[in-house]
Formats: C-alpha cells, sequence, structure tokens
C-alpha cells in the first residue's frame, strides 16, 4: 500500500509536536524513522496509524483520504517496546487471535467495510485485556492503546459466515512460528518465554494480521543486545518479502542501517531527510542529519576555505577546493592509525579506547580537536599515549556555512 | 584490598542432579588482587548470582569463598569489608555531596583531616569538585550516580569494589566519558573492582579481564583481545563480536587434508594442528567475518586457491561503516565484512572465501577450542 503525507502537521494546545511535513512512503518496503527520543517519531507512527489527528494536512492511503478515519477503520498492525501480548492464552492463540472472529472483543470489533467478513480481535487491547508487560517500561508510552480490526484476508475467511478455516488458521500460526523460531514454545503461556521470545511472539500476531500497514515503535529496545542483532536480522527478512509497508521508529543508526530498506531522519518534530539507507548516510543533506545519523558521532571540523585547500588549523590542510567558512565531517571509519600515501597526519593522544567486539573506537584529544576513530577488531590503547591518525581527503563530507551538505565522498561500491 | 578465589556452585535444590538445577555450575576462578573485572553475559546465565556471592549477599550452596586465602564463605557485606554501586544511584538527598561522599568513612571514624584529603580526590577525580557543597537533591541523575560511584571508591581499606550494570542511567553520550573515569581511577587506585554488565562494549571496555558467562557457567576468562581473536568457547565467539564468528563443519582428509563444508582446502594444518584435530573429530572451523577474505572467481570454474571454499554471494548489505556480505557455500551460510572503503561483489557471484589464515579456530563437539590455525599453517595455505 502506499501512505502519502501531505503537509502533516501535529500540535497540542500551543505545542508543535510535528512541523508540516511531506512523505511518501515507499511502498511494500521497509521505512526507518531515525531520531533521538522526542523527535517526533511515535507522535507521527500516531497519526499514521489514525489514533491521532493531524493538526493539519491529508494523509492518503493508495488515493485515498482517510486524514480522519479512525484506528479501528484503518488496516494497521503495531508493535511496542514493551512485549504485549495476552497473558492467559497460549503462544499458538496469541498468534491466532488476530485470525479469529471473536465475537467477545465487540467493543473493538471494526465496522463492517466493502462487503468483508468482519474479523475482531486486534493485538493487546491494553484497556479491555490488560496485557501482561514484561520488561522494565511500566506501559505503554504515548498510551498507544487498542487496535481493532483484523486482517481481511479473503483467502483465510469462510465467506458465508466471517470465521476462519481451523486448519488455515493452524497453518498460517505454524508458518509464523517457524519464521520466528517459536514453533516450539507454541503450547506455552507467554509469562513462560524470555523477553525475547515475547516479543517473538508480539512480532507473530502482528503479522499475522497481515495488514498492510505495519508500524513498530522500538520493538527490540528491551532486549539484550545479541538478540537485537538476530531479530533485526530475522526482521530484515521479513519485510524484504515486500507483503507489507512497514514503518520502524528507532534511535539506532545501526538499526536503520542493518534493516536497509528506506530512512526517515527525525529531529526536533521536523522531517530532515528520506531516502535510500545508504544514501542517506553516505550524503546526509545537512549536519543535523549527519549528527542524527551517526554513531559514534561524526566528528565534525571547523575549517577554512582558502581558494584550493581547506585549512582545520594552521599547516593542517585537505587539498579540497573551498573558500570561507565550512565544516569538515569526518566519519569515524575514515580515520586511521597507519597512513597511506597522501594522507593527512593529524597528532593527538589517546583519551579511551572503547571495544565493541568488532571495533575498537578510540577517543582522541588532537591537534584539530576531539576526535573518534573506528578500527575494525580489538585494539589495544594505553590511556593518554601518543597517537597519529590518518585521514585521506577523499573520505570527508564538507558543509557550507549554512550546513548543506557540499561535498560527499565517492562511494567504492555503490550501485 | 584482596585477591579473591572461588570454589564453588550455586544449585536452585539441595540435591542438584542435572545441569538446569545449578544456577552457577562447579568454577573454579580466582579475581587477582588490584585486577578489573567484569562479568559479561545474557540476561539469566548467572553474573548477578556470582556478583552476589562475591559479596556475601548469598551463600553458596556449595564450596568455599576465600579472601587472600581466608575463607570468608559466612561473612556479611559488611564483615568481608565489600563496598558496591548499583544500578541505581543510592544517596542521602538530604546531604550535600561532600558529605555523602563522606559517609563511608565518617561511619568508619576516619579522622576528619584524612577524610577531607580522600574525598577531595575522588571529588576531583569524579569531577565532582564544582559541586561539593550543593545537596544532592538537586541534582541529575548522572551526577547523582557520580555520587554512588564515589561513595563505593571512596575506601581505601575495602577488600573489593563491586558494581552491578552502575551506567545503566547514564545518558549514552556520557557513557564512555564515565568508563574512561572508571578506567583512569582503577590504574590509580589499583583497587580490585568487579563489573556485572551484559553490555560488551561496558565490559570489554573497562576491565582488564572479562569473565564471559553462560547457563550458568563462565566460559572464558581472558583480555578483550583474547576473547576476540581465540575464543576458548564457541558462546563466546558467538556473543563477541557484531556479526559473531561462522562456524563451519570440518573434517581432516586421508591424507591429512582438511574439509570444510563439504569441500577440500587446498594447503593443509600444521603437523600440531592437525594432531589436535585428529584426535577430536567432528570438529567445526570458527572464523570471525572481520578475517574472511573473499575473491571474485569469475565463471565459478577456477581451480581451487589456498585456504579458500566457494561460495556464491547471496547479499550485500551496505552497513554504512562497513559492507556486510552473507555467502552460502552449499547449505552453510557465513558472513564477511568488509572496509566500507572495499569493492564489494555483486549479489549472485561466484567466490573464493579464504577461511583458514592465522585468525582460524577450530571447535569440538563439547564446543571448546581443539586449537588454533598457527602462522606457519596460514603461510603454507597462501603460499
Amino acid at each position: 500500500m502506499e501512505l502519502s503525507l501531505r503537509g502533516v502537521s501535529h500540535k497540542v494546545g500551543a505545542q508543535q509536536h510535528l512541523y508540516p511535513m511531506d512523505l511518501r512512503l515507499a511502498p511494500n518496503a521497509v521505512t526507518v524513522l531515525l531520531g533521538a527520543t522526542q523527535a517526533g517519531k511515535t507522535t507521527l507512527m500516531r497519526l499514521m496509524a489514525g489514533l491521532d489527528r493531524p493538526s493539519e494536512g491529508t494523509i492518503t492511503v493508495d488515493g485515498t483520504d482517510v486524514t480522519g478515519w479512525p484506528v479501528r477503520k484503518r488496516d494497521v498492525a503495531m508493535v511496542y517496546q514493551q512485549f504485549i501480548n495476552y497473558p492467559s492464552m497460549t503462544v499458538r492463540d496469541n498468534i491466532a487471535s488476530p485470525l479469529r472472529l471473536r465475537p467477545s472483543t465487540a467493543g473493538t470489533r471494526p465496522a463492517p467495510r466493502g462487503g468483508m467478513a468482519v474479523l475482531g480481535g486486534g493485538p493487546a487491547d491494553g484497556q479491555i485485556l490488560r496485557p501482561s508487560t514484561a520488561g522494565t517500561r511500566p506501559a505503554p508510552r504515548g498510551g498507544m492503546a487498542v487496535l481493532g480490526g483484523g486482517p481481511a484476508d479473503g483467502q483465510l475467511l469462510h465467506p458465508s459466515r466471517g470465521q476462519l478455516d481451523r486448519d488455515a488458521i493452524r497453518r498460517r500460526v505454524d508458518e509464523l512460528a517457524t519464521k520466528l523460531h517459536i514453533e516450539m514454545h507454541l503450547d506455552k503461556l507467554p509469562a513462560q518465554l524470555s523477553g525475547g521470545q515475547q516479543q517473538r511472539v508480539a512480532l507473530a500476531r502482528a503479522l499475522a494480521k497481515q495488514a498492510p500497514l505495519m508500524l513498530l515503535d522500538e520493538p527490540l529496545v528491551n532486549l539484550d543486545y545479541k538478540l537485537r542483532e538476530e531479530l533485526r536480522e530475522e526482521l530484515g527478512q521479513l519485510f524484504a518479502t515486500g507483503e507489507s509497508t512497514v514503518v520502524y521508529a528507532t534511535t539506532e543508526p545501526a538499526e536503520a542501517l542493518q534493516l536497509g530498506g528506506y530512512t526517515a531522519v527525525m529531529d526536533a518534530g521536523e522531517l530532515l531527510q528520506y531516502g535510500p539507507t545508504a544514501e542517506v548516510f553516505h550524503r546526509p543533506a545537512s549536519l543535523r542529519v549527519a549528527r542524527a545519523f551517526s554513531d559514534p558521532p561524526m566528528n565534525l571540523v571547523i575549517a577554512q576555505g582558502l581558494g584550493d585547500r581547506l585549512q582545520l588549523r594552521p599547516g593542517v590542510e585537505l587539498a579540497l577546493p573551498g573558500q570561507g567558512g565550512v565544516t569538515v565531517g569526518v566519519r569515524a571509519n575514515a580515520l586511521r592509525v597507519t597512513g597511506q600515501p597522501g594522507d593527512l597526519a593529524i597528532k593527538g593522544e589517546v583519551e579511551l579506547a572503547e571495544i565493541s567486539g568488532s571495533d575498537t573506537f578510540v577517543h582522541a584529544r588532537t591537534e584539530i580537536g576531539e576526535l573518534v576513530a573506528q578500527l575494525t577488531g580489538v585494539h589495544d590503547f594505553e590511556l593518554g599515549a601518543p597517537l597519529t591518525l590518518y585521514l585521506n581527503a577523499a573520505h570527508v563530507h564538507v558543509f557550507d556555512a549554512a550546513g548543506l551538505l557540499t561535498r560527499a565522498p565517492e562511494r567504492q561500491g555503490a550501485r | 584490598m584482596a585477591r579473591i578465589d572461588l570454589d564453588l556452585a550455586h544449585a536452585y535444590r539441595p540435591d542438584p542432579k542435572e545441569d538446569a538445577d545449578y544456577a552457577l555450575l562447579p568454577l573454579k576462578m580466582s579475581f587477582e588482587d588490584g585486577g578489573a573485572y567484569a562479568l559479561l553475559g545474557p540476561s539469566g546465565c548467572g553474573k548477578t548470582t556470582m556478583l552476589n556471592i562475591v559479596s556475601g549477599l548469598l551463600r553458596p550452596s556449595h564450596g568455599t569463598v576465600r579472601f587472600d586465602g581466608r575463607d570468608v564463605t559466612a561473612l556479611t557485606p559488611q564483615q568481608r569489608n565489600i563496598a558496591q554501586v548499583f544500578q541505581f544511584p543510592v544517596i542521602y538527598d538530604t546531604m550535600t555531596v561532600a558529605e555523602n561522599l563522606a559517609f563511608p568513612l565518617r561511619n568508619r571514624g576516619v579522622p576528619a583531616d584524612r577524610i577531607k584529603a580522600r574525598v577531595g580526590r575522588i571529588a576531583e577525580m569524579l569531577e565532582l569538585n564544582g559541586q561539593l557543597n550543593q545537596r544532592a537533591a538537586g541534582l541529575s541523575a548522572d551526577a547523582k550516580q557520580k555520587i554512588s560511584l564515589g561513595r563505593g571508591l571512596v575506601r581505601e581499606d575495602v577488600s573489593a569494589v563491586l558494581f552491578d550494570e552502575p551506567l545503566t542511567v547514564i545518558d549514552p553520550h556520557l557513557k564512555w566519558q564515565l568508563r574512561r573515569k572508571l578506567k583512569q581511577i582503577h590504574q590509580e587506585l589499583k583497587l580490585t573492582l568487579v563489573y556485572v554488565t551484559h553490555d560488551q562494549v561496558e565490559a570489554l571496555t573497562f576491565a582488564d579481564r572479562i569473565v564471559v558467562m553462560t547457563r550458568g557457567r563462565a566460559v572464558q576468562v581472558g583480555t578483550a583481545g583474547e576473547l576476540f581473536e581465540r575464543p576458548s568457547h564457541r558462546f563466546v565467539g558467538h556473543f563477541i563480536g557484531s556479526p559473531g564468528m561462522n562456524f563451519l563443519p570440518a573434517a581432516l582428509e586421508e591424507g591429512g587434508g582438511l574439509s570444510v563444508a563439504g569441500q577440500p582446502v587446498a594447503g593443509a594444518v600444521d603437523a600440531v594442528t592437525g594432531a589436535a584435530l585428529s584426535r577430536a573429530e567432528p570438529f567445526a572451523l570458527g572464523i570471525r567475518p572481520e578475517y574472511v577474505e573473499l575473491e571474485e572467481i569469475g565463471d565459478g570454474s577456477a581451480h581451487a586457491r589456498p585456504g579458500t571454499i566457494t561460495g556464491t554471494v547471496a547479499q550485500v548489505q551496505d552497513i554504512g561503516t562497513y559492507w556486510l556480505v552473507t555467502a552460502q557455500a552449499g547449505p552453510h551460510t557465513l558472513k564477511a565484512r568488509l572496509s566500507a572503503h572495499a569493492r564489494p561483489p555483486a549479489p549472485g557471484a561466484s567466490i573464493a572465501l579464504r577461511v583458514l589464515n592465522p585468525h582460524t579456530c577450530f571447535y569440538g563437539a563439547d564446543e571448546q577450542l581443539i586449537a588454533a590455525a598457527t602462522v606457519a599453517a596460514a603461510q603454507e595455505g597462501l603460499a
């Protein structure tokens, strides 16, 4: 499905939560909303879901204006940070719940639409069913509550009675559970599972809906890093099948890069840039985007353009054209500790070597300011040891006085 | 300061029968006097249990805890003279920063002039000296946690200082500075520090030695470099590094040659490695994505290159600061990490993957390291 926002903004009282933005999501692909906390990611998702109404602007789905439509008329699946499942249902029933007719949840049932049979029982209904929330966060953030509205999946429906074929449900649940590696836990209750497994159940249920729009709000934030890594990879593969338009909010640049797809960079209620993820990362349109989309932070050095070269400080120059005040941006992985011909040598001393496992991030105090260099593998550095960092002019970004990108490194492998 | 020796186990039930009955499986371990240690592992691995046994909050069901040779198993944290720092700030809001820092010393009747000197020194190290006379109540969460850290470090006579995820509340942008502070403080004060975390960056950055734990077992104690280069257990290979180590089934051929993922690998392993492997079949080859070298081989018919297996490129991901190539060798998947400045192969391309080089490790059916390829083996492979 194609979701478009035109001139959409959101105001609460005098507070502008979202500034007017235009955004046409790539259909049937994943779009990452990337930004720090308070950037407006959840606010934007609530507008997309129909949980809130934009103050201005229009939202269209496949060309139809749905701006005022309530959430129960939309066909949306959602996954939150905390693991929301029905505590008294088995994993199998949790996953199957959007596929089943559940007349008892009449309050959350969507209105019949276009002659389609009605499927009630959306994901965890905060008010009615008291979801079991594991993890440390006490309550759903921003009060995202009820989403009724099951999938409108014609094949699985019994057209006459609006009921699902039992075998079809079983097959679908088995298939999803296998994809998410929880097939051995189908008869357990959510509380018997680890946090990572509980979130897989919530993800499987959201996928079971086969909703054309799937919204995920920092779904992995409460998990251990190794689990996050594994789930990110699995999700990336699931999203790549192109069955849904997926929106995935995160504060972590690494998550956006690993998921691929498209990225919308947000900051302080503004949409700064939208495009293919790698493209946005390698060609951030502005300093603000570069800051938001880098971890460790992009090294930024104020420089003076002297025509044919950029002076970082007297005697420390890059052979790049420029005039007047500019900012040179150096990604941490562009700095090396062994020089190559033509490199600029920058002298300094080690403040700390942070080791992530695959990478060592060396924080250094240098003649052109504080820098962070990213080296592959584990390297030992004494605190305070002298260190020379090397930089090739071809690997830097340059931003003009207004903070807009004027030069980006050429991509070797870009296709 | 003390050297701490553990020779113990902790079971959930009085007569443990299987591994699942233990929170901590039987282990022998020492924390050297003045060392900085991290206990690292996923939730439920037993790291907090181990910390609580060291501190005296928990008495092990079996075995002993010794401080400098003295059996302290039955002693309380106070009797063991342990200082602790927890996830969340534990301070007195009504006291000033200086009073908070002085509290553990005053409690023990340390003379006022010595308290003043020590508080001054700790405050300076943690960059709290500008706020010494401020009431703690009005401070940010970061500053409060710094006070907690300071209170843990202020006494010179403690046996050890134990930290339980102490940087959880710290703003991510300030974390590295506090990690640096803790490292500096350790170098200056030479206290025995034990630090529990599930964050690998924190553990690998802070500690001289990291204890990697999984399912109640300490599977390796080593430096960050050792964990990366020579994981002594497959779990360590998997857990440290993103993505973790690749593992492929391997076997010794009749003539002493090696086959990996069902393919013969040209260039033999050396005699020592070979002898170790011949006693340990079946085994697996482990190589980190950072150390897999790739070469395109055009039509795929090229003759076997030393130390390599062949495969096809399944996926190429631009992770921004590096390329991640997923390759398929028969039914086996492996990942290779290439520099962002390299030119990656195209999806579908036939490639040679060098899996035998000085960074290659071999693991037995019990997941333990059997042997590592020596430099000689790799050079032979490259010849």
